[in-house]
């Protein structure tokens, strides 16, 4: 088991330095700069800004600079944009808020959508199964940025209950509309998959077992349905966590927290290429970490594989 | 301030001291209008601004936060004219090229320490020093001040700015060549004062609250990037006594969508308001929804390089499809926000420029069209050779509805195919200064408040000129312009040129269209065309 995880940490390295020299590369290969803008710089003046953040190098020593910056020192540089700031200010301030209404939502998720998809598998072809698997296609169909100005209307403009957004340090009513807006279509995913999944769990022949010796429905569920019903959930969840986390755009955007999902697609629109480069790593090492995490717990639930 | 109003302004304030708080309610010192318990005034910003650093900022959203934070020499009234900032006035020389501005002695930073001449001395040097590399140091040479562009470049050391403090409350600047409206630049932001040794002892890290030291009626006391940024009255203030509004919050809203609807749930008192939109809200809020004229125009640029395509070479083809253009339904009906048609590349609301009456003007668009269609056939296009065509614009609803439009009104009324292209920004700007296109949208706001902000885009050596139009008469008409008493009748001149030739086909002017708490309306400068407030000179009445 160890020796699986130094490997796995082992592989994941060289993961990062190629996807660090792809970002790089793709960066610039995009039409622009961060300091274009509509009226053109004059070229005295753009010398003196690439001379600043070091543009006028050739693009090998731009990178070897940024690789050892961020391997040694932890440091991300400036940002181009917001000049008084560096991408790890940035990180620090965005990601704190995208992870808390992340892990809200993936709770939600989780919790919700376990028990629609256990009821709806238990109550098979029932008025409960049907209601469950209703709402779960309904929630999926709604996409996140319908589902934004939906909640809008209703919480902020009709119902006047929560505020229409902004973060004010993680305040609880700012949080909730985020939370159900980014949470549903996950919810609806893995209430589909632990629908399916207990379905083939019920049919099996530890659970006729289980039954067989007269356990009470509840405990055979419990006890031993719902573990092995969890395992599809559970690779689901790796990368659906790591998307919750690191923020989605729309959710951002449609409430202005202040995410780091913001940052990315601003910074993106604005080529201001070290903030795009330190939260691409950012999410690359989440992606890899929660896969790993995924593994793990794989192995400590699923009695049948070992590494 | 009259005997009377001085009166009730003690009065009041007597009111208040007495404990009869509860009941008192403050009039405002000038107007006597009752005013609102709460002073806190929260607005929609579209992004992030780029920086509370006057050397460094380059959006709109950052310099109205840096007006609030800073002061420079000079400011603008409600009606865009000068007024006194930390300067008290100023005197010309006979040649236009030296400004000699008094500075008033009672001037502070928030720290208390007085504000110099030394203090704008070390802010413009700054500006223009290839050290910070400020990419608005181009303001700077727009100036004029001596050696400015040998400053910029880095061959002449800081020292040779032409700016000199002859003591602490005169500053001289020395022109490289007479510039009339000199003192109207320097209401912009890139010129504000900084507190040097707060500069020196934090470095990049000096705009952030707490370190941040200013001089104007605000201090920075919050900023969440991408979410708030919240100022407070500064007490320091010279001016403080008249400040009305307590606090002033700008809140990041990217979509324009929620945050109407925001404002209708009362967490707003300003936002924009979606093309298309006003007339509804101004039919349900009619004292909420406003729109006023701004200093900014949009138009079509037809490219004329080398090795465009030919069919826009021609001086006839580009005026048939300006003239085929029924601007009236674009502001009527695409946009339907209070925008004006536009025959000129400069707006109206600039001051003291005449529109001319170029001949497009006045025709009607019937005219227009059998016009187009005359010239086109000259220029032998026709239904059995129709000319085709692209049109780009950075991606927006609003850019797509207009060139929705406007492919329409040429396909029906010339046989003319235009495909419509989105872009990205980056990718537009770079696709559009590097000549990759046809026909593009452009958008221009003047930089200060007269006609050569326009129409200086049109000489042939600027550097916005995206069209690449070549004309030795605008050329020496606008170099004449730059010195003359009275350059009316070379923008004239200038504006018939571009309406014969068509180098580019003007579409509209632009308006500020937002929706806004009632009892801030009667206090916001309307009539500023280029929409320079100052939060000091706002206030809520009472309802």
């Amino acid at each position: 088991m160890y020796s699986y995880i130094v490997r796995r940490l082992a592989v994941a390295i060289p993961t990062i330095l190629i996807l660090i020299v792809l970002s790089f590369f793709l960066m610039y290969l995009a039409p622009g700069g961060p300091f274009n803008s509509e009226r053109p710089i004059p070229p005295e003046v753009m010398a003196n800004i690439e001379a600043k953040y070091g543009l006028d190098q050739p693009m090998w020593k731009q990178m070897l600079d940024y690789v050892t910056g961020v391997v040694f020192r932890f440091d991300f540089g400036p940002s181009f944009q917001y000049t008084d700031r560096t991408v790890n200010e940035v990180i620090a301030q965005g990601f704190p808020v995208t992870l808390t209404y992340g892990l809200w939502s993936a709770l939600f998720a989780v919790v919700v959508g376990v028990a629609l998809g256990v009821a709806a598998a238990i109550k098979h072809n029932t008025a409960v199964d049907y209601t469950a698997v209703g709402i779960s296609i309904g929630a999926q169909a709604l996409p996140n940025f319908v589902m934004a100005p939906i909640l809008l209307l209703i919480f902020t403009l009709g119902l006047g209950w929560l505020p229409g957004g902004g973060w004010n340090g993680g305040q609880w009513n700012y949080v909730i509309m985020p939370v159900i807006a980014l949470s549903t279509s996950y919810m609806a995913s893995i209430a589909r998959i632990t629908r399916s999944s207990m379905l083939e769990v019920l049919n099996s022949n530890f659970i006729r077992t289980a039954k067989a010796k007269g356990l009470p429905m509840r405990r055979v569920i419990l006890r031993h349905a719902l573990k092995p019903t969890l395992l599809p959930v559970i690779s689901y969840l790796g990368p659906a966590v790591v998307g919750m986390i690191t923020g989605s755009v729309v959710v951002d955007i449609a409430f202005s927290t202040g995410g780091i999902g913001q940052f990315f697609v601003n910074s993106a629109f604005n080529r201001d290429y070290s903030v795009i480069m330190g939260i691409t790593i950012l999410v690359g090492v989440l992606t890899i970490t929660f896969n790993l995490l995924v593994d793990i717990l794989y192995a400590w639930i699923d009695p049948k594989i070992r590494y | 301030m009259s005997i009377k109003m001085t009166l009730k302004a003690s009065t009041a304030a007597l009111l208040v001291l007495t404990g009869g708080m509860a009941y008192a309610q403050a009039t405002h010192p000038v107007t006597g209008e009752a005013l609102a318990d709460v002073q806190e005034f929260t607005y929609r910003v579209l992004d992030e601004h780029s920086s509370t650093d006057p050397g460094l900022v380059e959006d709109v959203s950052g310099s109205e936060i840096i007006r609030d934070l800073f002061e420079g020499l000079m400011n603008q009234d409600a009606d865009g004219n000068l007024v006194p900032g930390v300067a008290t006035g100023y005197t010309v020389s006979d040649d236009k090229m030296t400004y000699t501005f008094s500075l008033r002695d009672d001037a502070k930073w928030s720290n208390g320490d007085p504000v110099t001449a030394n203090d704008f001395v070390y802010a413009w040097r700054r500006a223009a020093s290839p050290e910070l590399a400020s990419p608005y140091s181009w303001y700077m040479s727009l100036m004029s001040i001596e050696n400015v562009d040998a400053v910029i470049g880095g061959e002449a050391p800081l020292e040779d700015l032409g700016v000199e403090a002859t003591d602490d409350h005169t500053l001289v600047v020395h022109l490289s060549q007479p510039l009339p409206y000199f003192a109207q630049m320097v209401t912009h932001s890139t010129t504000f004062p900084v507190h040097q040794a707060t500069v020196e002892a934090h470095g990049t890290e000096w705009t952030k609250p707490g370190n941040i030291v200013s001089n104007g009626a605000y201090v920075l006391t919050e900023h969440v990037p991408q979410e708030r940024s919240v100022r407070e009255r500064n007490p320091m203030y010279w001016d403080n006594d008249n400040t009305i509004i307590e606090k002033v919050t700008a809140l990041v809203i990217n979509d324009e969508n929620n945050a109407l609807t925001r404002f209708l749930a009362g967490e707003l008192d300003r936002t924009e308001v979606p093309a298309g939109q006003f007339p509804r809200l101004q039919e349900e809020h009619p004292n909420e929804a406003i729109s006023f004229p701004s200093l900014c125009s949009y138009y079509y640029m037809f490219n004329l390089r080398d090795g465009a395509p030919e069919a826009l070479q021609d001086p006839r083809v580009r005026k048939a499809l300006s003239l085929a253009i029924n601007r009236d339904v674009i502001v009527d009906n695409v946009l339907a926000g209070g925008q004006t048609a536009a025959y000129t590349f400069t707006p109206g609301a600039t001051a003291s420029f005449t529109v001319p009456d170029v001949p497009t003007a006045s025709m009607t668009q019937d005219e227009r069209n059998a016009m187009a269609q005359e010239l086109m056939a000259e220029a032998g296009y026709g239904p059995d050779n129709p000319l085709s065509t692209s049109i780009v614009y950075n991606t927006s609803d609003a850019h797509r509805s207009i060139a929705v439009a406007v492919s329409q009104m040429w396909k029906q009324t010339l046989g003319v195919e235009a495909e419509l292209a989105n872009m990205e920004w980056q990718t537009f700007l770079e696709a559009r200064s590097n000549g990759d296109f046809q026909i593009a949208r452009g958008g221009w706001c003047g930089d200060y408040n007269e006609a050569s902000t326009f129409l200086d885009l049109m000489q042939s050596e600027s550097g916005y000129n995206d069209s690449k139009f070549v004309s030795a008469e605008v050329d020496s008409l606008l170099a004449e312009a730059k010195t003359s008493d009275d350059p009316n009748p070379l923008y004239t001149r200038v504006e018939e040129i571009i309406d014969a030739e068509a180098p580019i086909a003007p579409i509209y002017h632009y308006a500020n269209v937002y929706m806004m708490d009632e009892n801030l309306v009667g206090s916001w400068p309307v009539q500023n065309v280029q929409q320079n407030w100052y939060s000091k000179d706002l206030y809520f009445t009472a309802n």
